[in-house]
């Protein structure tokens, strides 16, 4: 066994770890060998856990000066060819988007967690909130495509931090690990050993002759070649606009035809990259949307609901950017009523509304740092329903 | 009188080419600094595929696209971070930071300080101009009392920061400044940068002739070298009081050099020993 199995080995099948423990975990499963982050709560339990498990498998950790230079050492790392992954909660999330949106144009792997808490500014640093859906999605300058993906249990976590880096690296972007407080320190008993063989995947690297080979040049897949130092391509990247070859450039058409490509580069590749949880979806009246630890009170909340005979369904986007909206499009048809339960004053509410364009969209807006319970959204399901059926007969 | 005279060193094999013409304005001194660094690496017998090169934004910030290395321009400031990242990562690369005096103290003070602090070995070649050039000349934080830019209409106010001085308190394990008018000298102090196993803070004094000369009335270029120059006295002749040189507390030459561990091989040292008792511990025990 090598230093790399050994830390890999579950010391039992069955373990009772944290979410962000699972996220440190799954990580070093996923091959990242670099962190970088500055103590955050609800987040710093990545960090603590990756300052013991990175050096036991020749990785490198270290705790940097700020959350600015946390995320920047963490892509200097990936361009050097390491998987390279940061963490941090809502004000370290915020400092981060200029180098996130570095990391989006130069199309530099790596993975940022946010664990969320609440807001505004220092707002409950260990009250859970989901109040950076939309600052995932837009929250640095200009037009970049991003990845965030949502997990809603300890498991999940590191099922989804395994695939985060798989996307991270075969698609060249950063990927943001979207959690709230809630499931981040929620300790559940997980096994991890039957997730073992989950798909790990590199970087496709640059080969062939230097001279053929332009950074930015990509191929039906619209996912360019890495190179890293040492390879011999001595290449440039820069984060102002630039053209295939590296370069800056000011050239209308080499800007939009590369701006082109990185803006459009998830839209071939949304097989590997949508991914969803449809509960109960097939007959349900109530379609609830809602991701973290919302969806897991719907998920309560659907019992509940079912017990006194209202039909609820749940649509849970684990991929929240790009919202896998052709399935929601799919379960929401039949609803009569659809409702988004979130912490937070109204975003991902915004985002169904967008998507089922004309359909009453209701929600339960809670930002006071209590989870939305079960009973809530069961009640909540219910009057919806017995509207809608009320408006149905009026008719 | 010391002239260029390594025959063996042709600058155009340093540089891609290909971005010809340089962006710098004429008179401009950073040029001059990029040429000693590539003149110190030609002489050390660096290899171009494990040079990499971190720079930030501004003018010093653009010097990277013209290397012929593996080049990385990245976000205001924070080139110390990025590099930082890199040079842990790939114990194996040469990294070398180019940051202005803006990019370095200002928004990336925070970054300075604690690269300095850390001693991962890095090389940080910092152009100091006194201005932000490429916004059009702003005040820096090296800017002198009492110089107008564009925004310090009434003369700067602030004092301004010895960034040498800053770096040798942040614990830099080698500090050095010089001039662009020396350039065997300053190429000597940037490979004495580059040679030194640890964070090496080298400051090259530039001059922007265009926008912080002309505002200044400081002259032509060649004016204002030689006026740094004078300005400016060897660290050698720092506490003697009959030198050639007016009283200035901006020495220039090799300032601080001091031995103190490395932090990547330190950090590597440690995780391979507690790796090894682990494993010895797996051998003995169940």
């Amino acid at each position: 066994m090598n230093a790399v199995e050994q830390a890999l080995a579950p010391k039992a099948a069955l373990r009772l770890i944290s979410g962000n423990h699972a996220c440190a975990l799954g990580a070093i499963a996923a091959g990242c060998r670099f962190f970088a982050g500055y103590p955050i709560t609800p987040s710093s339990e990545v960090a603590e856990r990756l300052s013991r498990l990175l050096p036991e498998v020749d990785g490198v950790f270290v705790q940097m000066e700020d959350e600015i230079a946390s995320i920047a050492a963490a892509i200097g790392a990936s361009m050097g060819g390491v998987k390279a992954l940061t963490a941090s909660s809502g004000p370290g999330f915020s400092l981060k988007q200029e180098n996130l949106g570095y990391a989006a144009g130069a199309e530099i792997p790596c993975v940022i967690v946010n664990a969320m808490r609440g807001g505004p500014s220092t707002g409950m640093p260990t009250r859970p909130a989901q109040g950076d859906i939309m600052q995932s999605r837009w929250g640095s300058h200009g037009d970049y495509p991003i990845l965030v993906l949502a997990p809603a249990s300890v498991r999940e976590i590191y099922d989804e931090t395994i695939r985060a880096f798989a996307l991270a690296e075969t698609l060249r972007t950063p990927v943001v690990l979207l959690y709230d407080q809630v499931i981040a320190q929620l300790t559940e008993t997980v096994d991890l050993a039957d997730t073992q063989g989950r798909a790990r995947a590199e970087r496709t690297w640059a080969s062939g002759p230097r001279a053929a080979y332009r950074p930015y040049a990509a191929g039906a897949d619209g996912i360019p070649a890495m190179s890293r130092p040492g390879d011999g391509y001595r290449v440039h990247t820069t984060g102002l606009n630039h053209a295939e070859n590296g370069f800056p450039t000011q050239n209308p058409q080499a800007v939009e035809r590369n701006l082109g490509r990185l803006l459009t580069k998830f839209d071939k590749h949304r097989e590997v990259i949508d991914s969803w949880q449809a509960l109960s979806c097939d007959d349900a009246e109530v379609l609830i949307v809602a991701i973290g630890i919302s969806a897991r009170a719907a998920t309560r909340a659907i019992g509940l609901a079912r017990a006194r005979g209202v039909r609820a369904g749940l649509f849970r986007p684990i991929t929240l950017w790009p919202f896998p909206e052709k399935a929601l499009r799919e379960v929401a048809a039949k609803a009569r009523a659809v409702l988004v339960p979130e912490m937070n004053a109204g975003q991902l509410s915004l985002e169904v509304e967008r998507i089922l364009g004309g359909k009453r969209v209701d929600a339960i807006h809670r930002y006071n740092g209590e989870p939305i319970t079960p009973a809530e959204i069961a009640e909540r399901a219910e009057s919806l329903v017995s509207a809608a059926v009320a408006k149905g007969k009026s008719k | 009188m010391i002239v260029d005279s390594a025959p063996a060193f042709d600058v155009r094999e340093y540089l891609r080419l290909e971005m010809m013409p340089h962006f710098l304005c004429p008179g401009c001194g950073h040029g001059i600094a990029l040429r000693a660094l590539l003149w110190a690496v030609h002489e050390l017998g660096m290899d171009k595929d494990k040079l990499a090169v971190v720079s930030g934004i501004g003018c010093a910030g653009r010097l990277s696209a013209y290397i012929d290395a593996s080049t990385f321009h990245v976000t205001h400031g924070r080139p110390l971070a990025y590099a930082t990242g890199l040079a842990l990562a790939r114990p194996d690369l040469h990294v070398v930071v180019i940051t202005g005096d803006g990019d370095c103290l200002a928004i990336g003070g925070n970054h300075l300080i604690h690269a300095c602090r850390r001693n991962l070995k890095l090389t940080c070649l910092m152009l100091n101009n006194e201005v932000y050039g490429m916004t059009g000349g702003q005040v820096s934080p090296t800017t002198s009392e009492t110089r107008l830019t564009t925004t310090t209409p009434l003369g700067n106010a602030e004092p301004n920061f010895d960034a040498c001085a800053l770096a040798a308190a942040a614990g830099a394990s080698f500090v050095g400044r010089e001039v662009t008018h020396h350039v065997p000298k300053l190429k000597e102090l940037i490979r004495a940068g580059l040679e030194h196993p640890g964070f090496a803070f080298v400051e090259v004094l530039t001059d922007c002739t265009e926008i912080f000369g002309r505002k200044n009335e400081l002259g032509s270029s060649a004016e204002m070298v030689l006026r740094q120059k004078s300005e400016l006295r060897p660290s050698a002749y720092r506490d003697e009081v009959d030198t050639p040189f007016r009283s200035n507390d901006m020495p220039t030459g090799i300032l601080v050099k001091i031995e103190r561990p490395e932090y990547g091989a330190a950090y590597r040292k440690a995780a391979a020993a507690q790796r090894a008792s682990k494993a010895g511990a797996n051998k003995g025990g169940a």
